[in-house]
């Protein structure tokens, strides 16, 4: 079979770059899907606050996805649940199986929305016994949301991921007791909005610069203990606290899962573990396209739908232009107290009315904070930007007249986040 | 004067909340009207959706997701969690299907938010 456009992933980066890749005149697309269902995370989001961005309402994560699903099956895009993408090759070669067999397809374009994954108890090394009831907290998510089960009844949450608030909250209402959200940093890492709603309506307490050093428990978990942590996250002797509990939840983390990615040869970054990308979301191998949580982790499904629909528009472009490149790219770097940056390549000649840069910041921003982009010693743009912090991801958008004097030969363009007053320069 | 974290939207806008002297109050800090009155409701009553899922009989799934159709006062949760708990849905669902027309005696509905065949 050969397509215009396969996407990889029907969670709601691919609903929403296969259908504005319909938008934009595609007409063989296909979205392959591993679950037996179109929506990916969302179907087990069941709280509010989805798509108030997009929809200019506030909807829960089924009903956003409901949304995505209708405007995808109401065009001719086929879908393929229950269906496994083994290898993806630089030639969009995309190599499937599932109950009907082993299927090579081929396509003129392939988007990449696989989402992410979660970390779990080995990559933070907790120490003790390998008893039942240790979940990552979207685990614990899908057991109770979608297949109906309690989970726990006394619970410990290590880590203060929006994800982990959300589950605490959520197994308080449905009865358990929430003995305490558990993190190393000095802040929560979701969203402030989550540790109001969830944590301080619940009671549940939030203990900060502490971690889960052991777990104790035969068959079931009986135990964790918790310590404090100094500033350099070393445990800090005669602080530990023990937690009579039978569960506990891990929120530590997302990793973008690029598996495929690597085996179609695709450069990744190492500081958003997601693949390298230009402006319209292309990648390296050239019609391979890179959107949402495969690309970077993201805290708003409003924004992987944003960044969805350019990189479908893109691959759009890509099949019915013939692959034309644009000129010399404009490298994009992060600069002072700026993690990394999406895209990290940008070619000027090919920009419609913004450049649009992802970004998070590394550190904890007040009132007066501004986020500076410059270019050398000269500033090209500088936005006013209050309480950043690396658990929110930002945004900007720089007016392609602002980037009129750019030459891609004069060295990156630097994004920089600078407190009230600070910047030099700026 | 209280300081809350708006909750309306994921800005997270720093809100304070100040008593003007005329028994109203003066909102500073938010972005939007929503904000305003998130604020007000919140040292006056404060209410929040709510968000769970209920048991399906015959479908494709054993569990529908559901929500308030507006925002309930918070001391009524735990009794609506209560009425949530009671019900069996049976396929097919829609979303936005009515589930339990006045949840907890708050004149908000409970509506369904997942397509189950």
């Amino acid at each position: 079979m050969n397509y215009d456009a396969i996407v990889i992933g029907g969670g709601p980066a691919g609903l929403a770059a296969a259908r504005s890749a319909w938008e934009n005149g595609l007409r063989s697309i296909l979205i392959i899907e591993r679950d037996k269902y179109l929506g990916g995370i969302l179907n087990q989001c069941i709280h509010n606050g989805f798509g108030l961005h997009h929809f200019k309402e506030e909807l829960s994560g089924p009903e956003y996805a409901d949304r995505f699903i209708k405007l995808v099956k109401e065009t001719g895009i086929e879908v393929m649940t229950d269906t496994m993408v083994l290898d993806v090759t630089p030639e969009h070669d995309v190599y499937v199986s599932n109950s009907k067999g082993f299927e090579v397809l081929h396509a003129k374009s392939v988007i990449l929305a696989m989402g992410c994954r979660e970390r779990t108890r080995d990559s933070v090394g907790i120490a003790g016994t390998r008893p039942a009831g240790v979940y990552t907290a979207g685990s614990a998510q899908l057991y109770m949301n979608i297949m109906g089960y309690s989970v726990g009844k006394r619970v410990v949450v290590r880590g203060t991921g929006d994800i982990g608030l959300i589950m605490a909250r959520r197994m308080k209402l449905e009865g358990a007791e929430v003995l305490a959200c558990i993190g190393a940093s000095d802040h929560a890492d979701g969203l402030a909005r989550n540790v109001n709603q969830c944590l301080e309506d619940y009671d549940i307490p939030l203990l900060l610069r502490h971690t889960i050093t052991e777990i104790r428990g035969k068959d079931r978990v009986e135990q964790v203990v918790a310590m404090q942590v100094d500033e350099h996250r070393n445990v800090i002797p005669g602080t530990e606290k023990v937690f009579d509990c039978d569960t506990l939840l891990l929120s530590i983390g997302l990793i973008p899962e690029n598996e495929l990615s690597k085996k179609a040869g695709i450069p990744l970054d190492k500081r958003t573990s997601g693949a390298v990308v230009y402006e319209n979301n292309e990648t390296m191998v050239p019609g391979v396209f890179a959107c949402g949580n495969v690309l970077h982790v993201h805290d708003l499904v409003d924004f992987v739908t944003e960044e969805s629909i350019r990189a479908g528009k893109s691959a759009a472009e890509y099949v019915l232009g013939g692959g034309k490149q644009g000129g010399k790219p404009l490298q994009i770097a992060n600069g002072e107290n700026v993690k990394y940056t999406v895209p990290m390549m940008a070619h000027l000649d090919k920009l419609e009315k913004n450049l649009e840069i992802f970004f998070r910041v590394t550190k904890v921003f007040g009132e007066g904070s501004r986020i500076v982009v410059t270019q050398g010693d000269k500033q090209i743009a500088s936005f006013k930007r209050p309480y950043m912090i690396s658990s929110k991801m930002e945004k900007i958008k720089i007016p392609v007249k602002l980037l009129a004097g750019v030459d891609p030969a004069c060295g990156p363009l630097v994004v920089s986040a600078v407190e009230e007053g600070g910047g030099g320069n700026a | 004067m209280r300081e809350v974290i708006c909750i309306v939207c994921p800005k997270g806008c720093h809100l304070k909340i100040e008593e003007n002297g005329e028994g109203g109050y003066n909102v500073s800090g938010a972005s939007c009207e929503r904000g305003i009155d998130y604020g007000i409701n919140e040292v006056t009553n404060p209410v929040r959706v709510l968000t769970s899922t209920v048991k399906v009989e015959g479908g494709s799934l054993v569990r529908c997701p559901v929500r308030t159709d507006g925002s309930v006062p918070k001391e009524k949760i735990f009794a609506c969690m209560e009425e949530i708990n009671n019900v069996t849905l049976s396929a097919p669902i829609e979303v936005g299907d009515v589930v339990i027309e006045d949840i907890a005696g708050t004149g908000v509905a409970l509506i369904a938010t997942r397509c189950i065949s």
